[in-house]
């Protein structure tokens, strides 16, 4: 009993040192050295600010500013967001697009809160698009618009909701809707080997992409 | 959907084609032979068996195997619990986090010694980077090789004809370890960072974002733990929502790189079984059993979820396809993922033991949850988690090889070995306590009301979260359906603080501990009963093993013994769920 305890305790001590210490720094010096700008989160920087990761979705909201000037406050003191028409907005998020506190929205297949939260982003897509849409009908709105994400920071949409608010972007750009059809799918990443997941459309890159060709005033 | 089944389809073949090389790999790892990595890993090999003072030679039987398992569990269990309680001395923890309740961590330790990696805390909002590589990376390794362990002290009973003994816990683990887990969890560490998942000392950045809002990008060591997460049909993720973050799961080839990796050990073992019995078609009648459940489900799974859920119709979409989109249930889905391949992934991650999600279990239909709950419901025996799924798949072998000689009327036999009373006494109790214990605590949890605290939705599908949340640990998965926590939630709908409810904390952590190890003693009791029976030469009357009739035979019993324990409890929770279409 007693030299098979002292071995399990010799194990716990050596096993903490080779997979909780050496091999957790060793492939952080690996990645590092190989690929330094993956490692430390696909980056963006814009003007040498950091504007963003790739691989993270943002919001594209600012705050609506109310007669008084100030930001609009709702019933808990937040302030109310409304979509900026400039840029391609990205799906619905549970957390406001936080990277740093990730949560599930958990709503339920028969929850009434997910119904009414559907109900709203659907409200509200078609409020935003429909003005430069005309065709745009309640059933032609893609679901990735109307739902949220399991991370909350999901960076991309599909290719049927970006081509919707192509509409909006060429309008509000002053851009020929095929321009703004062919900067979409510069930043479509297809399905791997052709094969596995789902095409999307990198919204922030894409937005990007939009201010260094046709920058806002 | 087609282009749904055609990434399944692509997904088994790939499955199937890696099982042979892997699995001999194994075989000659486990059988002590030299393989083209002993080179390099043999002096460390050595080196480590002079420090813990093991002749690795030295034969154990079953109580001194058992022994070692549970003692080096115990010992592993204090060494996490005394990291996750120092939090505040730690080195590598940038955004200074303190310890938090100790029934979290009690929770915890649990939870990651048991192989279960049920999560109640949020990693990038509690843990220090030192508390997720010393403490629970070492246990994202150990505990799968301990799994390993006693599927191969379970094999040595089954094939051995001389003595007692089942090889040596020491030289089995460190082998595991050094020759199966490492080097798989390095490629695959490196594939990850290839495509995105962070693998940096450093704590957030914070970014100023394109409308000048602020932004903090959470980061950390999570490549190398997400690698041996998947690998070792651990779960645990380094950030709270798991694999659907892009930072833990960044690309299309990351999400298959990952899908692929929960179940290439616990499949290529079924070929090393077939090698150390010496009769290949051993090993592959028992893949094709645990393959035929495995597809069964997910030929519901997926038109359940492109089907969408009620919530989304009364919302007035009807989630078809149109061009562009795949349509579909995409709550708590990413866009990347979409339907198919999200749910390959939850059927995956919970017939093994994983419990890594790529999408949100709670968000599924009901019919499209029902089959994560199924998965675990089978005891985890379809490829299941590393070792645990194949000696559990194995109990259930003995128990139809046990069925179908009572059936002929011939005392049963397992290649050549008599299966009697006492094993069967003990094959049941290994069967049936896991089981036992998600009713037992389900049951606990639904009626008491500290229990009901944890419940975050309305209607049955808050019977649902409870039942899943059992389900889950004493199975030692760990996947969940989210909105069940183990604290009170500040004002946020989903795992953001750490607060703790220590009724869910302390059921869950018993439940996860006991439904590991118990089965495992059960297990390595039936070895050491068999291992000393002398093997009687099979005649023309002995049941083969090896033929699809046989196959037949174990999938019914693996089937007819989890629905006769859980239909009642599913009705109550999703299949409601499925058939109505009210909201509530």
């Amino acid at each position: 009993m007693r030299r098979t305890a002292l071995t399990s305790i010799l194990a716990v001590i050596a096993f903490t040192l080779i997979f909780g210490l050496a091999y957790p720094l060793a492939m952080t010096g690996i990645a590092q050295v190989v690929f330094p700008g993956k490692a430390d989160g696909s980056k963006i920087t814009v003007n040498g600010h950091l504007v963003g990761s790739s691989l993270i979705g943002q919001s594209f909201s600012r705050p609506v500013i109310g007669k008084n000037g100030k930001p609009k406050l709702d019933e808990e003191g937040e302030e109310v967001l409304a979509p900026d028409k400039r840029y391609f907005q990205p799906r619905p998020s549970q957390s406001g697009y936080a990277a740093n506190t990730t949560f599930f929205s958990n709503s339920g297949p028969n929850s009434v809160e997910e119904r009414e939260a559907v109900r709203e982003n659907l409200k509200a897509y078609l409020r935003l698009e429909k003005p430069f849409d005309k065709s745009l009908t309640r059933e032609g709105v893609p679901v990735d618009a109307i739902t949220m994400s399991g991370s909350g920071v999901d960076p991309e949409i599909s290719e049927a909701n970006a081509r919707i608010q192509a509409h909006r972007i060429a309008a509000i750009r002053h851009l020929p809707l095929s321009r703004v059809e062919e900067l979409i799918s510069d930043h479509t990443n297809g399905r791997f080997l052709g094969v596995f997941g789902e095409p999307g459309v990198n919204v922030l890159q894409l937005n990007l992409t939009l201010d260094e060709e046709a920058p806002i005033e | 959907m087609a282009q749904g089944w055609l990434q399944v389809a692509v997904f088994v073949v790939v499955t199937i084609a890696l099982t042979p090389p892997l699995g001999k790999y194994m075989a000659r790892v486990f059988g002590g032979q030299r393989v083209f990595l002993s080179p390099v890993l043999g002096p460390l090999e050595r080196l480590t068996y002079r420090v813990l003072r093991v002749d690795p030679s030295e034969e154990q039987d079953w109580k001194a195997y058992a022994k070692s398992v549970v003692l080096f569990s115990v010992f592993s269990w204090v060494a996490l619990y005394l990291i996750l309680r120092t939090q505040g001395i730690h080195p590598f923890n940038p955004e200074g986090f303190n310890s938090g309740p100790w029934d979290v961590s009690f929770s915890t330790a649990s939870s990651f010694v048991s192989n279960t990696n049920w999560q109640y805390y949020g990693g990038e909002t509690t843990l220090s980077y030192f508390s997720q590589m010393a403490g629970l990376t070492v246990e994202n390794f150990v505990t799968p090789a301990v799994g390993i362990c006693v599927l191969l002290a379970f094999i040595r009973g089954i094939i051995g004809r001389s003595g007692p003994g089942l090889g040596n816990f020491w030289q089995d683990l460190t082998r595991s370890l050094y020759y199966v887990l490492l080097p798989l969890s390095v490629i695959v560490g490196l594939i990850l960072v290839s495509q995105g998942v962070v693998q940096t000392l450093s704590g957030a950045s914070i970014a100023k974002t394109v409308e000048g809002a602020e932004q903090a990008l959470a980061m950390g060591p999570a490549a190398s733990q997400i690698a041996i997460k998947q690998i070792g049909t651990n779960g645990g993720g380094f950030f709270n929502v798991n694999s659907s973050m892009p930072f833990e799961n960044a690309t299309r080839l990351s999400n298959f790189v990952e899908l692929l990796s929960i179940i290439l050990i616990p499949a290529a073992l079924t070929y090393t079984y077939g090698r150390m019995v010496g009769r290949q078609r051993e090993g592959w009648s028992i893949f094709a059993a645990m393959l035929a459940i495995y597809l069964a489900f997910i030929l519901v799974i997926i038109p359940a979820e492109q089907h969408g859920t009620p919530a989304e119709h009364a919302a007035g979409t009807p989630t078809t396809a149109i061009d562009g989109s795949t349509g579909g249930n995409l709550e708590g889905k990413e866009q990347r993922n979409g339907i198919a391949e999200s749910a390959l992934w939850a059927t995956t991650t919970t017939v093994t033991s994983n419990g890594s999600v790529d999408s949100a279990h709670e968000s599924y239909t009901g019919l499209g949850g029902a089959v994560p709950m199924s998965g675990m419901g089978t005891s985890e025996v379809v490829f299941g988690g590393v070792g645990t799924g194949l000696y559990s798949m194995l109990l259930y072998v003995l128990l139809a090889v046990f069925i179908g000689g009572l059936m002929v009327g011939r005392t049963p036999e397992y290649l050549g070995k008599k299966v009697q009373a006492t094993e069967i006494k003990l094959i049941s109790l290994g069967i049936l306590v896991t089981p036992l214990a998600v009713l037992v605590t389900t049951a606990v949890a639904i009626t008491a009301r500290a229990g009901t605290r944890s419940i975050y939705q309305a209607g049955p599908q808050g019977f649902s979260e409870t039942l899943y949340a059992y389900l889950s640990q004493a199975n030692n998965n760990g996947s969940a359906f989210a909105g069940y926590t183990g604290f009170v939630q500040p004002n946020a709908p989903g795992n953001a603080g750490a607060y703790g409810i220590s009724f869910a904390d302390l059921l869950g952590g018993a439940t996860m501990t006991l439904a590991r190890f118990l089965p495992i003693l059960f297990v390595l009791a039936v070895a050491g009963s068999l291992a000393g029976k002398k093997v009687s030469p099979a005649g023309p009357g002995t049941m083969r093993t090896d033929t699809p009739t046989f196959v037949v035979l174990l999938v019914g019993v693996v089937i007819l013994v989890g629905a006769l324990t859980f239909f009642p409890a599913l009705l109550l929770g999703p299949i409601v769920q499925s058939l109505t279409t009210r909201l509530f």
